[in-house]
């Protein structure tokens, strides 16, 4: 069959024999590395083969703590709102939530049923987000890499701490935060639209839309060209940036003659970091803005002859009547 | 099998087959779908009304073959015209005993209302559901509480008729008898109860949403959504009609909405869709749910009339018959009484029984005052 290896979904060369442990200058480092090495090839079709050992470390320990502590706190709210019955926790489990507090508590502290648990799992959270950034940012440092990956979840950590910590304080009441349940948290996601006139006008969501889904564009481009010129030599990316080879030359031949411009083996990896990181940067403003600076995002748009004012011709006589719609017409 | 210069050729001869055998199954698979569909028509066609705007993308869209099918409880509708009063007849309440309404009626009138309302709400039971097993001379008593309700419920339907006419007779005469809620049901369908909290070890927002409650239509919405606007009268707020406005949803002097008020009128607007088989652009242009500037429709407006009529109806007349029921009327968790909503009449058409006219023969049930004859 004409299955080529280049036009496969999964991985097509894996390495394992013995496993890579990394640098153990002082003979001191291997004790925070957990976990025995093996390889596994089904793994092995996604990425390297080898899985472990994992670096633990101080940050580890309290986030991992702290995270199941916050997932362990809702999911047992979840269990005592259902009388601790545990099918019909998997039952109705998509519609369970543990919601934040009632609006009249404001930012005081509520009672336990709530919203207490709800503030006690997000203290959690946060503790557990942010020793997870840290913990990137020092693993980084201990490669003496630079810190881009750091940087980049920080973005993302910016939007999560604009929804349930900066947001809620300038409005005064944690019930402005989101509940943490698979379906109340879309719920919640329609409601602020709708309370704020419809978000599709808030400028700023339209900019993170935008860079979400160029995000999404540039990957599938970058992703494919990679793996178009895997052939010649361009997955070898790094090499590529300041030694061009064939393959470099016919991906940016490739782009330039079928739109005017190709990026770079090293610009193109900016592009990516930049719209990645620019989608929850630029969201996490059109949140803060919501409710703050700006009540009704509709109304906003018409102002700013950005939405159209109907000029009062509704076109009535347009509209079908349900007689004709059921066919029952005498 | 195949001769062997054949095999040979073949041998030396290799050639990809797959390549053009998948592009020619393809393509001629997608001419035959094509035929089939310019011969035998789209086998899923849908139909679109139209309800707002040119351009605006307003319409509600139905399967042909779910607008071919009429409303099967239309089919069980029993109706009967008037007999005309020559004039001087005795009237029902010189006649029968403790006639409180409906004494307007001539003797025959009368009885062709009663049977009507037999046929309607009790066609198995029969006269026997409200007068009992008694004698035709004791129909008058009132020791049954289907009688009591039903009295009351006569004057409910005339009430809506005369005094929410532009709400059910909004598009054209449509009005309501017995049986747009009772469908020949003792009790209607899809009355509601209030459920107060549904999850345990919770409260206040926590307590009364994210279960899956028929209340809720299976949605994780507020299961609190009619209790609180259709009974309880709270105003539907949605958002705010300017672009900034002052105050917030914990404040103190400037109280405003909230995004859980939002939440809660978002269940209330699926209970609608849902009761009225129609989606949010029946009525609204969705770029702006509530607009200052009048972005509604008719249909928006004949809603809202039937928003207040039915706060009317359930706390001017149901709700006070709460102690008039036996205990197996009751809700389940509060004992309150049934309760009427969208859904009651309409039961999922956009008109009940799909705009079939409910008062054209019974001009006795149209009005509170004694009955028009005019034909």
């Amino acid at each position: 069959m004409a299955i080529r290896e280049y036009q496969n979904i999964f991985t097509q060369v894996q390495v394992q024999g013995t496993p890579e442990w990394g640098m153990d200058d002082n003979g001191r480092m291997m004790r925070e590395r957990i976990g025995r090495p093996r390889f596994s090839s089904l793994v092995g079709w996604f990425g390297n083969a080898q899985i472990g050992p994992i670096y633990l470390g101080w940050t580890g320990v309290v986030s991992l703590t702290t995270g199941i502590l916050w997932l362990n706190i809702i999911g047992l709210n979840m269990l005592a709102q259902v009388g601790w019955d545990i099918p019909e926790f998997i039952r109705q489990f998509f519609w369970l939530a543990l919601e934040p507090p009632s609006p009249k508590y404001g930012l005081s502290m509520p009672p336990l049923d709530d919203g207490g648990w709800y503030i006690i799992a997000s203290f959690f959270l946060l503790v557990s987000v942010m020793t997870w950034w840290l913990r990137t940012y020092l693993l980084a440092a201990e490669h003496k890499m630079g810190k881009h990956v750091a940087w980049a979840f920080l973005a993302a950590i910016w939007l999560f701490l604009v929804l349930g910590l900066f947001r809620p304080i300038l409005m005064g009441s944690w019930s402005e935060a989101v509940p943490y349940g698979i379906f109340p948290h879309l719920d919640w996601t329609t409601a602020f639209s709708i309370r704020y006139g419809n978000l599709y006008y808030n400028p700023f969501h339209a900019l993170s839309i935008v860079f979400l889904y160029g995000s999404v564009l540039l990957f599938c481009m970058h992703g494919g060209t990679i793996l178009a010129v895997t052939r010649y030599g361009g997955d070898r990316e790094l090499e590529q940036i300041v030694d061009r080879g064939t393959a470099t030359e016919r991906a940016a031949l490739f782009w330039r003659w079928t739109m005017g411009f190709n990026a770079t083996m090293e610009g193109i990896h900016r592009w990516a970091l930049w719209f990645a990181i620019l989608t929850p940067i630029t969201g996490g403003i059109g949140i803060l803005l919501t409710g703050t600076v700006v009540d009704n995002w509709f109304i906003w748009a018409q102002e700013h002859n950005f939405a159209p004012i109907y000029d009062g011709a509704f076109g009535y006589e347009d509209y079908t009547t349900y007689e004709a719609f059921i066919g029952r017409e005498n | 099998m195949l001769s062997k210069w054949f095999d040979e050729w073949n041998r030396k001869n290799p050639t990809d087959i797959f390549g053009p055998a998948i592009l020619v199954g393809a393509i001629g698979a997608a001419v035959l779908v094509a035929i089939l569909l310019v011969t035998w028509g789209q086998p899923f066609a849908t139909s679109s009304m139209q309800t707002g705007p040119r351009g605006t993308g307003m319409e509600v869209v139905e399967f042909n073959s779910d607008l071919d099918r009429p409303d099967p409880t239309i089919a069980g509708y029993y109706t009967e015209e008037v007999y005309l009063p020559q004039g001087n007849e005795p009237l029902a309440r010189d006649i029968y005993q403790n006639v409180q309404v409906l004494g307007d009626l001539t003797e025959d009138n009368f009885n062709r209302v009663m049977n009507a309302i037999t046929q309607w709400v009790s066609p198995e039971e029969g006269c026997a559901y409200c007068h009992g097993d008694a004698d035709i001379e004791d129909y008058g008593n009132d020791d049954l509480y289907t009688k009591v309700v039903s009295r009351r419920m006569i004057e409910m339907t005339q009430a809506i008729n005369e005094e929410w006419s532009g709400h059910v007779n909004a598009v054209k005469e449509v009005g309501v008898n017995c049986y747009t809620c009772h469908r020949g049901e003792n009790v209607p369908s899809d009355i509601w109860f209030k459920v107060g909290t549904v999850n345990e070890a919770a409260a206040g927002w926590s307590a009364i949403q994210n279960r899956v409650t028929p209340i809720s239509h299976s949605t994780s919405l507020p299961s609190d959504a009619l209790e609180t606007y259709l009974l309880e009268e709270n105003q539907i707020v949605v958002h705010d009609l300017e672009s900034r406005v002052a105050g917030g949803p914990a404040s103190e002097t400037d109280l405003l909405p909230s995004i859980q008020d939002t939440e809660r009128t978002y269940s209330l607007m699926n209970y609608f869709s849902n009761s009225l088989g129609v989606n949010c652009l029946f009525c609204h242009n969705s770029r702006a749910f509530y607009s200052a500037a009048g972005e509604v429709t008719p249909q928006w407006s004949t809603a809202s009339l039937g928003i207040l009529m039915v706060q009317e109806l359930n706390n001017g007349y149901l709700v006070p018959l709460k102690d008039t029921y036996p205990e197996e009327r009751l809700g389940p968790v509060f004992a309150d009484a049934p309760k009427v909503a969208c859904r009651t009449c309409h039961k999922g058409y956009q008109q009940p029984l799909q705009g079939t006219n409910m008062i054209a023969d019974w001009p006795e049930l149209a009005r509170t005052e004694a009955p028009v004859y005019d034909q």
